[in-house]
């Protein structure tokens, strides 16, 4: 348990733009603590928030009303693997990649591999239903998870779902899924695990202009190839990590398409001929096959660590997330470019074109007086534009913090007033993870608690009780 | 008709038109579940005028079943109230049709049948391959929560469904979701309304991801003396890179019932050839991929059956695949003809313990005396259907008895049971929903912010709702 100033300045922040600092932060090392701990937070009235590795970006694990942040990193464990049926019971702290390293040797894999897949835990990848480059032909979280085991805002623990598929009576494994840590905290998970395919190719497309690569995406969906996964990076965005990456990417092409095409031999064959066909039919000037696994690697290198590589150029970098149908890419994007251009920005853009789920990014230094508002401006009318388009505000980053004041433009007062009603069955008191998801307004009553923590005071002793027995 | 029904009749006309409103006893009569009969029936046009029919009837405390066609209806317990039934059959638009985005928003009373249509020409599908086809509409599907045999390769509705528009119990038009395959924006509402036997609300329009057509599909069957073969070659498959889009077992009875009954000329193999390849357990598989994939799932097939002992094996071309499946996707109604009192279970277990339901399944028909047939899908799910000669009260104690004890050994083997089909005079003797389980005590919560007054199919559901 912590509760130093300077100890809770780490947990003021994830990998968003927003900041919430919790009173205390407190390590739970089983899921009986995380019940304990529940139950005192509710007998003393103060908000609960939990918390993975923190890489979420719309500030899902954020503390925004202060209280006590529940972090899982203690609760790591791989409980069981059930190699036969494909089954694996997690703590929710375990690290996502962990889990496919742990079962590649079988042949196994946990599907949905968020670029942050590296210190992302499953827990807050359930919370945040999280997606990933090849949730295009696996599907998202909540295509993987079978059953949970949740502490509810008072204390009780249920288990829903389960091993098996479908248990009677309302799916409400694919209603906590993606409720953003809001409903209840998760504290075992049985998840999916799927075969690792027999025969995987890497493409690359290099094309002129964004429009031919977005028109390529296109065609790839209407003539019925659903590759693993199908991923988009514009010049700007090359030119920048190739400068750091080093991958080989042609630095002065107008984008590039990274494909990939898996399954059987013969059908990953096929395939990648199909997927170079449309490619080449749409101006590729080049598409290349990697050679072996080093080249793949290289490839992939260069995408899940492009947002770093962006990093490095600006000192801020606001990436947005955004979906819309696949049939309206090019002409989106040519409107993304306009919007950053009114707004003095030059957008770049690397994002899953297969899902049509957008990741426009705008770097902006914020000491420049006036840029940090003209970046949130841009953001929002991108955004408003990928709800115009027929699309969702979010495609995988949460609503969280972020966005809610934007949940208006997808949904009706009515809508939000149900989703509402639903949190306030479930977390009656609205402790649990305070001041997200829905706009503020006044009938919400969420008023920030006081203080606790930084001195002796009564719920602090008995949270720090429960952790050191 | 009494005073009462008249009003209320007069009422719904309000809303929704004389012509589309009855009273009349001999009409409202063909909406009785299990014997209750509704006091009017309503087809309304469209969510507004859902919405008000739903909010006098909560104003009122009116029980109100929502229906399709009313094909899946007997499922589920018997409506503690019932004043209305309300039929959606009005609401068949399809609202958009994005083929090159394979997205698809469609109304809830559009038939199945017409949508796959619509898909099928421009080479795409729902992989709702659910029974009753034919008949069956789009939110009657998604509300009684049927699963596909196409399952295996595609998962079910949740897996597929990316939003929904319906009406509360309380008469508010809400959403959730989108119309975009990729969405993480607020509670994923719609997912609650699979299964969920109208519940919660009337679903008036409903989201899909569709997907292509493979270029060419093929089958594959192969029989087995024993139940441990057939359950291996599924196990094997499983590990194996061969990826079916269908695998089903059906037991000795099942083969014969599946082909028995009809000429199997269409089936590309004659009753002989069925006969012999079904003799034992059947392990039908489907898959679709180019000719060379085909050809390669078939070697594969063939390879792993005779690892796993198969007496026979044969490969379905296209059309014998199509038609095989065909018949597969109408298992249930084929079934429930079978007997006057047709009881099946529905039994969600691990892979490796579907074993375990076949032999609680075949103890509980040779104890009570009762035919069993068995289909059951590669990924889990066991459907044990008791098949007794008579419908005569003195075979219920027994019938209930046999289901009751399938449905606790699928609990026991740490998955679920429950009994979506059974004779009226059964739904409160057996546990068609199983034993209960906690969890019950959210989804009555989630009941009440959906439908206050609970006049959404009173009693129906699992949990008490």
């Amino acid at each position: 348990m912590l509760t130093k100033e300077e100890e809770l300045r780490l947990y003021e922040y994830d990998g968003s733009v927003e900041t919430g600092r919790p009173d205390c932060v407190v390590f739970p090392g089983n899921k009986s603590e995380v019940a304990e701990i529940a139950r005192l937070v509710n007998r003393y009235a103060v908000p609960m928030v939990g918390r993975g590795a923190g890489t979420g970006l719309s500030g899902g694990a954020l503390a925004r009303e202060g209280g006590v942040q529940v972090v899982f990193s203690r609760m790591n464990r791989i409980l069981a693997v059930d190699y036969e049926n494909q089954r694996a019971v997690v703590e929710p702290g375990v690290v996502n990649l962990e889990l496919s390293r742990a079962v590649a040797r079988a042949g196994l894999q946990y599907a949905p591999d968020p670029s942050s897949q590296k210190s992302c835990t499953i827990g807050g990848n359930v919370s945040e239903n999280a997606g990933g480059p090849h949730t295009l032909r696996y599907g998202v979280t909540t295509n993987h998870i079978l059953g949970l085991e949740v502490v509810m805002p008072d204390g009780e623990t249920y288990r829903i779902g389960g091993a098996a598929v479908d248990a009677p009576g309302y799916d409400l494994v694919g209603l906590f899924v993606g409720s953003e840590g809001t409903l209840g905290l998760v504290v075992e998970i049985t998840a999916k695990l799927t075969r690792l395919p027999e025969s995987v190719k890497t493409l690359l497309a290099v094309f002129e202009t964004t429009d031919d690569a977005t028109e390529t995406v296109a065609a790839l969906t209407a003539r019925g190839i659903t590759p693993a996964a199908c991923e988009m990076m514009d010049g700007w965005t090359i030119r920048v990590v190739e400068s750091w990456i080093h991958a080989g990417l042609p630095t002065d092409a107008g984008a590039i398409l990274l494909i990939e095409v898996d399954g059987p031999k013969e059908a990953a064959e096929e395939q990648a001929e199909a997927v170079v066909e449309t490619c080449r039919a749409h101006k590729a000037r080049e598409v290349r096959t990697a050679k072996d696994e080093r080249e793949r690697e290289a490839l992939w290198k260069a995408r899940k660590n492009a947002f770093g590589a962006v990093g490095r150029v600006a000192p801020d970098c606001y990436v947005q997330d955004g979906v819309i149908p696949r049939t309206r890419l090019p002409e989106t994007l040519r409107r993304i470019a306009e919007i950053g251009k009114r707004h003095g920005f030059e957008v770049g853009n690397i994002f899953h074109a297969g899902d049509g789920n957008l990741h426009p990014m705008l770097c902006f230094d914020h000491r420049e007086p006036g840029t940090f508002e003209r970046a949130m401006a841009a953001a929002s009318e991108i955004i408003a534009l990928c709800v115009e388009m027929g699309g969702s505000i979010t495609g995988e980053h949460g609503v969280g913090m972020e966005k809610d004041r934007l949940m208006p433009l997808l949904f009706s007062e009515a809508d939000l007033e149900l989703m509402k009603r639903v949190r306030g069955a479930l977390n009656p008191a609205g402790l649990l993870n305070p001041g997200k998801l829905f706009p503020a307004s006044k009938s919400c009553g969420e008023i920030r608690a006081p203080a606790m923590g930084r001195g002796p005071n009564e719920l602090g002793e008995g949270v720090r009780g429960v952790t050191q027995r | 008709m009494n005073g009462s029904a008249e009003k209320l009749a007069q009422a719904l006309a309000a809303i929704a038109g004389e012509a589309n409103t009855s009273g009349d006893p001999h009409e409202i009569g063909k909406y009785a579940i299990h014997g209750v009969t509704p006091k009017a029936l309503v087809r309304p046009a469209n969510a507004e005028e859902i919405a008000e029919i739903l909010r006098m009837c909560a104003a009122e405390k009116l029980g109100v079943v929502t229906r399709g066609a009313g094909t899946k209806i007997g499922m589920g317990g018997s409506p503690e109230r019932y004043d209305v039934a309300l039929v959606t059959t009005r609401l068949e638009q399809v609202h958009g049709y994005d083929p090159g985005d394979l997205t698809l928003s469609v109304e809830a009373g559009a038939h199945m049948a017409d949508v796959s249509k619509l898909l099928g020409e421009h080479g795409q599908f729902l992989p709702l391959s659910v029974p009753y086809q034919k008949r069956a509409t789009i939110g009657g599907t998604v509300a009684s929560g049927v699963d596909s045999p196409l399952r295996q390769g595609y998962g079910s509705a949740r897996d597929f469904l990316l939003g929904a528009e319906f009406v509360t119990g309380d008469g508010t038009r809400a959403k959730s979701g989108g119309r975009v395959v990729k969405n993480v924006a607020g509670y994923d509402l719609h997912k609650l309304f699979i299964g969920s036997l109208g519940t919660l609300g009337v679903l008036t329009k409903i989201n899909f991801k569709t997907f292509p057509v493979a270029e060419a599909d093929g089958g594959f069957l192969a029989s087995f003396r024993e139940e441990t073969g057939a359950i291996d070659f599924v196990r094997r498959i499983a590990q194996s890179a061969v990826a079916p889009a269908t695998l089903e077992i059906l037991s000795p009875a099942m083969a014969a019932l599946l082909g028995g009954q009809t000429d199997l000329g269409g089936m590309g193999m004659d009753s002989e050839g069925w006969r012999a390849a079904s003799a034992g357990w059947a392990v039908i598989a489907g898959f679709g991929g180019s000719k060379k994939v085909l050809r390669r799932f078939e070697t594969d097939l063939g390879g792993m059956a005779s690892e796993s002992g198969a007496a026979q094996a044969i490969s379905l071309d296209g059309g014998t695949n199509r038609s095989v499946a065909e018949r597969l996707r109408e298992a249930i109604p084929l079934l429930l003809d079978a007997s006057p009192a047709t009881t099946v279970v529905r039994a969600s277990v691990l892979p490796s313990r579907m074993g375990e339901i076949f032999a609680a399944s075949r103890r509980s028909g040779e104890k009570h005396g009762i035919r069993v047939a068995i289909v059951a899908r590669g990924v889990g799910i066991v459907y044990t259907a008791f098949l007794p000669e008579t419908s005569e009260e003195k075979i219920f104690e027994r019938l209930a008895a046999a289901a009751s004890e399938v449905v606790t050994a699928a609990e026991a083997a740490q998955g679920f049971g429950w009994i979506p089909w059974c004779p009226d005079g059964l739904k409160r003797r057996a546990l068609i929903w199983g034993s209960g389980r906690p969890d019950a005590a959210l989804m009555r919560k989630l009941k009440l912010v959906f439908d206050p007054q609970a006049i959404l199919s009173p009693g129906r559901f699992f949990g008490g709702i």
